[in-house]
Parts: structure tokens; C-alpha cells; sequence
């Protein structure tokens, strides 16, 4: 047992661990961002919106089909990933082009038109969602008390998001998608369908947004403005990572997951602007983020 | 963006419009939009339309109009919007505004005007307190009620220490400071306290905080959002099991929905108004539930409909409500009484009066049906639940 700046060793492990999973979450919906920024260079506004959809799907799933967390977690990326492919053949393929700006504006249009659609018909305060059965009670590990949930949560997302940097740094399909961006005309002059490759990405990166929205269904309020609040931390986490950088998109999100659990103990006023003042700092020194290709 | 809806009500009534003599217009103005849209929103515009259909059948002297607008919880919105309301659009009394800030600058605007500001949404005491005018009555609960009703009762009932969860901005502040001194006035201690950001997502950190502090009793001095993540990540990470107990210092009946009891069950609370209490009650929530199908409604939703009456019956034995400061003084001189807070008084400062309760949250096997979700542990008498008359310092009482 010894102390770090007066607080005792078994309080920082704690904050430690907690830090690391709500840095899952950071992660799990930064690789979706960096996923669309870096394949489709659209900056996804509406990314909030998918995540809140997530969760919203899976009391759906539970209230009207009678289908638990388990479905869910299949079902809902798969449903609001199609919703999201939709999108992307209705409006964000006439967007290529353009500007950067022209999509961010697009996207957090229908960030608020479907937020503004949900509480009209949900309200506020939110929809009770549990813990899936399978995952209460926890265990004491000596300097905290550890709940089953969030050792899932924190060990599911890490899987999920060392599979997704694989399959797009180190197989063939990966190196389809990084070309396609490269060069769409090239790629297509060797037979691949660059824009059915880009919608599905697309769905792919909405789909990992509703998969986060379903995580965190049992342990936040599952509400209308969810997305909302969260989105904001997000984006600061992809910039610290560099826009477009996978690796970078999941290593910033547990790191600052960490960082802004230590603030917490330290100095807990400051726990929601710690992210921001390392993006300041970040954006000083090395403009592209920590793990930007343009640097 | 400001929504304005005219109520229908009003141009049904037009046919009588012959003998209409005394005419008033009121404005609802709440959040339509965002964290206390449940509590308040579009909830109290059914309220008040409830009272005003109430009211004008038996009174067809009186004619109403109703508007409502969202004040988006900034105080220089709802200011803007008071002051095109008072001056530009002939609004004579303004109800609801939840959030104590918008509260503050729009009671202040109506003294300027001489109007009338029936404060129902707003928790902060100092609306009664140094902030009191002669134009704002505040009508269905405060800051110092909610901490005197919680807190005192725990301490009588073995809850003698306390950790804090408190938001960190004025309205958090105040809550704990009403609570820890009524704590320690009756006998309790506090153990510690953390002070978190606004509209805080995850609150492990500091629950693990509150979990090692091994008070008997955390207190959390937020709203919202941030009660709700609270309770729910308390759940899970084992503080009731645990022996440890949560204090909802502001939470509102849609909070405990929204929870669900499993994971509300046990919550102790203070409320002025529960829909389940009595027959009158649900019957007036199976009126207003015919605009707000599913829902229930909250104290707030309820001070509306009370508080609008109480100002018709003013305004229909004056006549007229052009002195919008005779008009609360009319008010505070009848005895108020309507279906759904009963019998009750204004005082001087203008806190309106009536008794408190102290409830407990059901467990999902005492639960009989959708929303009956409390039990009453004790009722607070209407001359014990708020700030004693001097202990205020509005400039009313003493000067």
C-alpha cells in the first residue's frame, strides 16, 4: 500500500481500471469516425445519432420482440447499419466531391432531425434498460469492486476493434478500401465495385456506432440526447489521434478514457475539459494528431 | 426558434364573447426540448389548458388565451421571450420555467413590467429568498424543502452519514448546502463530497469515491440526466447491495420511470404531488394523460394546473389583471384551494404553501400497474416543509 500525491494506491488502480473502460466506448465510436473519415472522407456528424439508435433499438428489440441484450447486440448494428447505408445511397454519395464542410452539414442535419424525432416521440428522461442477466454481480478484485458488465464491455470492445484494425491494415479486402480511396478510377479499372465498397463501409462504420449505443444501453440512459452529449469528447479524440487513423482512433480512446479517469480523482471539476486541453495541446505540437499520415 | 401555439380553448369560447368581461392571457414557458422537457414541457401546456377549461365553465366572464414558448434553458432566450410576451404580445402572467437561472431573470423582468410570474419548474429558493419580488409567487416546491423533507427524515431513521454527488454549478451548490446543514442540524455528519461536471455521462469514478467514503447515506445534489446515470451505475456496481443508500435530493416521478424499478427500488425522495395518491388525482391524470398518452405526470405539471387556477379566481373577483402587483396581492390574500394540492395559503414573500411527502420507491413486486411506483413513508406538514418566513431575508418580509 503506498500513496500518489495523497491518494492511496488502491483508489488510483481503481480509477485506472474505470478509466480504461469508459475509454472503450471512446474507442469503439472513434473507429467508427475514423473508419468513414479515413474510407469516405465524410466528417459523420450523425455518428451520435447512430450510437443513441443503437441502444434505442435494443429496448425495442427487448420491449416489442421480446428479444434480449444478445440479439441486440447482433441484431441492432445490423439494423441501424442498413439505416445507415440508406443514408449514404440517398444523400452522402453526391457529397464525394465537395468539400469536407458540405457533409459535416449534412450529417449533423440529420443528427438533429432524428435526435429532435426521438424525444418528441420519447421525451427526455429516458428508457429503463438492464443488465443482461448472464453479466450481473461482479467481483471484488482487493482495491475496487469490479462489475461482470464492464469487464465484458472493456474486453468485447477491445476485441472488436483490434478485428476491425486487422481487417483494414492487414488483408487484401483492407488494402481494396485503402486503395479505393487512393484511387477510386485505378481500383475500378481492376474490376472491384468502388461505390458498393464505400456504402458498405459506410454501414460498417454505423454499424460499430449502434454496436457501442447496445454496450452502453444497461450502464447509461438510454435517451434521445445520448449521442449528443458524447459525440463532442469523441471527435476530440479522433483529432488527438489523427483524422482517419485507425490505430490511432483506438489507442487515444483508451488512453484518454484513463486520462480523464485520473482527473476525476485529482481534480474532478475538470474531468469533462481534461480531453479538450490535450486536444488544444495536440493540435499546438503536432497538427495532424499523435498518429496522423500527413504530419 | 420560438414555438407559439394559440389555444383552441380560447376561440371555442369566442361564441360567448358577448359577456366576456375580464380577458387574460397566459404564457407557458418551459423547456420544450431538452433535460427537463418530461418534467415541465409540453406536460404543463396540457396542465394549464386542464385549468383553463376548468375554470372558464363555470366562469364565463373570463376569457383566456394561451401561448407557450421554449426557453431552451438559456436565460437571455427566455428573457427575450418574456419581454416580447409583456410587452409586444399582452401576456399578463407567466407560469412553469423550470430551471432556476431562466427562473431568476424572468421573475425580475416581471417586477420591471408589473406582471405576474407563477414559478412552477424552478427549484432555487432564493426566488422566495433575497431574489423574492411582489410579483412572483413560487408555487410547487424549492431547494430548501427538498433538502429539509430527505434529509431530515433519513437522519431520523438511522441515516446519520453523508457523501455528496453533487453538480458542480449554483443550483448543485445550493442543494447540498440546504442539505448538509439540515443534516447536521439533526444530528448527522458528512463524511465527504465530489463535485462532478454538468451532464456527466459516467459516474464510476465517483461512485467508487462515495463507496470508500462508507457513508451510510449518499446524497445526490443533481438532476436529470445525471441522477439517472447515477442511480443506474450505483446499481451496478453494488452501493445498495452494499448497505449504502441513495438520496434524491430533486428527483421527479418521470426520473423513476425512466429508471425503472428495478433499478430505482428503495430510492428515498421528497415530492409535493404524486399522481397515485388519491381518487381526485387520478382522475384529473386520466384527463391530462388524454393529451399525453403513456405518461404521468410530474409535481411540476401539477403546480401548473394549481397555480394557473389560483390566478384565474384572482383575476376573475378583480376583474381585471392590468396591476399585475395587486393581482399577487390578491392572490396571497385568498386562501388557495384547488382539486389537486387541496387546501393551502401564499405567504408574504410569496412562497405558496402546502405539505410535503416523503416517498419511497417501490420494488418491481410491490408495483400493481403502470406508474405506481412510490410508497408514502411520511407527510411533512405544510408549516414544517419550507424556510421559515424570516429565515428568507426577502427584502418583502423584513423591509
Amino acid at each position: 500500500m503506498f500513496e500518489v500525491l495523497g491518494i492511496p494506491s488502491q483508489a488510483l488502480f481503481g480509477q485506472l481500471l474505470i478509466g480504461l473502460i469508459n475509454g472503450s466506448f471512446y474507442a469503439l465510436l472513434s473507429l467508427g469516425l475514423a473508419v468513414i473519415f479515413g474510407m469516405l472522407n465524410i466528417i459523420n456528424f450523425t455518428h451520435g445519432a447512430q450510437y443513441m439508435l443503437g441502444a434505442f433499438t435494443a429496448f425495442f428489440l427487448l420491449q416489442y420482440g421480446g428479444l434480449g441484450y444478445w440479439w441486440a447486440l447482433i441484431l441492432a448494428p445490423v439494423l441501424v447499419g442498413i439505416s445507415g447505408i440508406v443514408i449514404e445511397r440517398l444523400f452522402l454519395r453526391w457529397l464525394y466531391k465537395l468539400d469536407h464542410l458540405y457533409g459535416l452539414l449534412l450529417t449533423f442535419g440529420l443528427a438533429l432531425i432524428i435526435e429532435g424525432t426521438f424525444r418528441n416521440f420519447f421525451g427526455s428522461s429516458g428508457l429503463p434498460y438492464s443488465v443482461p442477466s448472464e453479466l450481473t454481480g461482479g467481483r471484488d478484485l482487493g482495491f475496487m469492486f469490479l462489475p461482470n458488465y464492464r469487464a465484458w464491455v472493456v474486453l468485447f470492445s477491445l476485441a472488436v476493434c483490434l478485428t476491425t484494425w486487422f481487417i483494414i491494415e492487414r488483408t487484401k479486402l483492407g488494402s481494396y478500401l485503402r486503395a479505393a480511396t487512393e484511387n477510386p478510377a485505378l481500383v475500378r479499372a481492376f474490376g472491384i465495385n468502388v461505390p458498393r465498397m464505400i456504402t458498405l463501409t459506410y454501414g460498417f462504420g454505423v454499424a460499430l456506432a449502434a454496436l457501442a449505443g447496445v454496450m452502453a444501453a444497461p450502464i447509461y440512459n438510454v435517451s434521445p440526447q445520448m449521442g449528443a452529449n458524447l459525440i463532442i469528447v469523441v471527435f476530440a479524440v479522433v483529432v488527438i489521434g489523427g483524422m482517419g487513423s485507425i490505430m490511432g482512433a483506438i489507442v487515444t480512446g483508451f488512453g484518454l478514457g484513463v486520462i480523464e479517469g485520473l482527473t476525476k480523482v485529482f481534480f474532478p471539476e475538470a474531468s469533462n475539459t481534461v480531453i479538450f486541453i490535450i486536444m488544444a495541446i495536440v493540435l499546438l505540437i503536432r497538427p495532424a494528431g499523435l498518429f496522423g499520415r500527413r504530419a | 426558434m420560438k414555438r407559439i401555439l394559440a389555444a383552441a380553448l380560447a376561440a371555442l369560447l369566442m361564441g360567448a364573447g358577448a359577456q366576456a368581461q375580464t380577458k387574460v392571457k397566459i404564457g407557458v414557458l418551459s423547456d420544450m426540448s431538452s433535460l427537463y422537457s418530461d418534467i415541465g414541457g409540453a406536460g404543463s401546456v396540457a396542465a394549464a389548458k386542464l385549468a383553463i377549461a376548468d375554470f372558464t365553465a363555470g366562469n364565463k366572464d373570463v376569457q383566456v388565451d394561451l401561448v407557450s414558448a421554449d426557453h431552451q434553458n438559456k436565460p437571455d432566450v427566455g428573457s427575450s421571450i418574456a419581454n416580447q410576451w409583456f410587452d409586444v404580445d399582452n401576456v399578463d402572467l407567466i407560469v412553469d420555467v423550470p430551471n432556476s437561472g431562466v427562473a431568476l431573470a424572468v421573475s425580475e423582468i416581471a417586477r420591471q413590467k408589473n406582471k405576474v410570474f407563477v414559478v412552477s419548474g424552478a427549484a432555487a429558493s432564493d426566488l422566495t429568498g433575497p431574489k423574492c419580488n411582489a410579483n412572483t409567487i413560487h408555487w410547487t416546491y424549492d431547494t430548501w424543502m427538498l433538502a429539509n423533507g430527505t434529509g431530515k427524515a433519513l437522519v431520523k431513521t438511522g441515516g446519520d452519514t453523508w457523501f455528496f454527488l453533487t453538480s458542480d454549478y449554483a443550483f448543485g451548490h445550493a442543494l447540498e448546502r440546504d442539505t448538509a446543514a439540515a443534516v447536521e442540524a439533526s444530528g448527522g455528519k458528512v463524511l465527504g463530497k465530489v463535485r462532478h461536471p454538468l451532464n456527466t455521462n459516467d459516474f464510476s469514478s465517483f461512485l467508487l469515491q462515495a463507496q470508500s467514503s462508507k457513508a451510510k447515506i449518499i446524497g445526490l445534489a443533481n438532476a436529470g440526466g445525471d441522477t439517472i446515470n447515477s442511480i443506474k451505475q450505483g446499481a451496478e456496481f453494488g452501493i445498495t447491495k452494499g448497505g449504502q443508500k441513495f438520496a434524491g435530493l430533486l428527483v421527479f416521478a418521470s426520473d423513476v420511470v425512466a429508471l425503472g424499478l428495478p433499478t430505482a427500488q428503495g430510492l428515498t425522495l421528497t415530492e409535493t404531488w404524486y399522481w397515485d395518491a388519491n381518487d381526485g388525482n387520478r382522475a384529473w391524470t386520466k384527463r391530462w394523460q388524454e393529451e399525453r398518452s403513456g405518461k404521468f405526470p410530474t409535481m411540476v405539471q401539477a403546480g401548473v394546473y394549481s397555480g394557473v387556477t389560483h390566478y384565474l379566481k384572482a383575476a376573475a373577483a378583480l376583474k381585471s389583471v392590468a396591476d399585475g402587483k395587486a393581482t399577487v396581492a390578491k392572490m396571497k390574500e385568498m386562501p388557495t384551494d384547488d382539486a389537486l394540492f387541496g387546501k393551502g395559503t401564499i405567504r408574504a414573500d410569496g412562497r405558496k404553501i402546502h405539505d410535503a411527502y416523503l416517498y419511497e420507491v417501490k420494488t418491481p413486486a410491490e408495483s400493481k400497474h403502470p406508474g405506481d411506483i412510490y410508497t408514502l413513508r411520511a407527510t411533512i406538514p405544510a408549516a414544517e416543509a419550507f424556510r421559515p418566513l424570516k429565515e428568507g431575508s426577502c427584502p418583502l418580509v423584513s423591509g
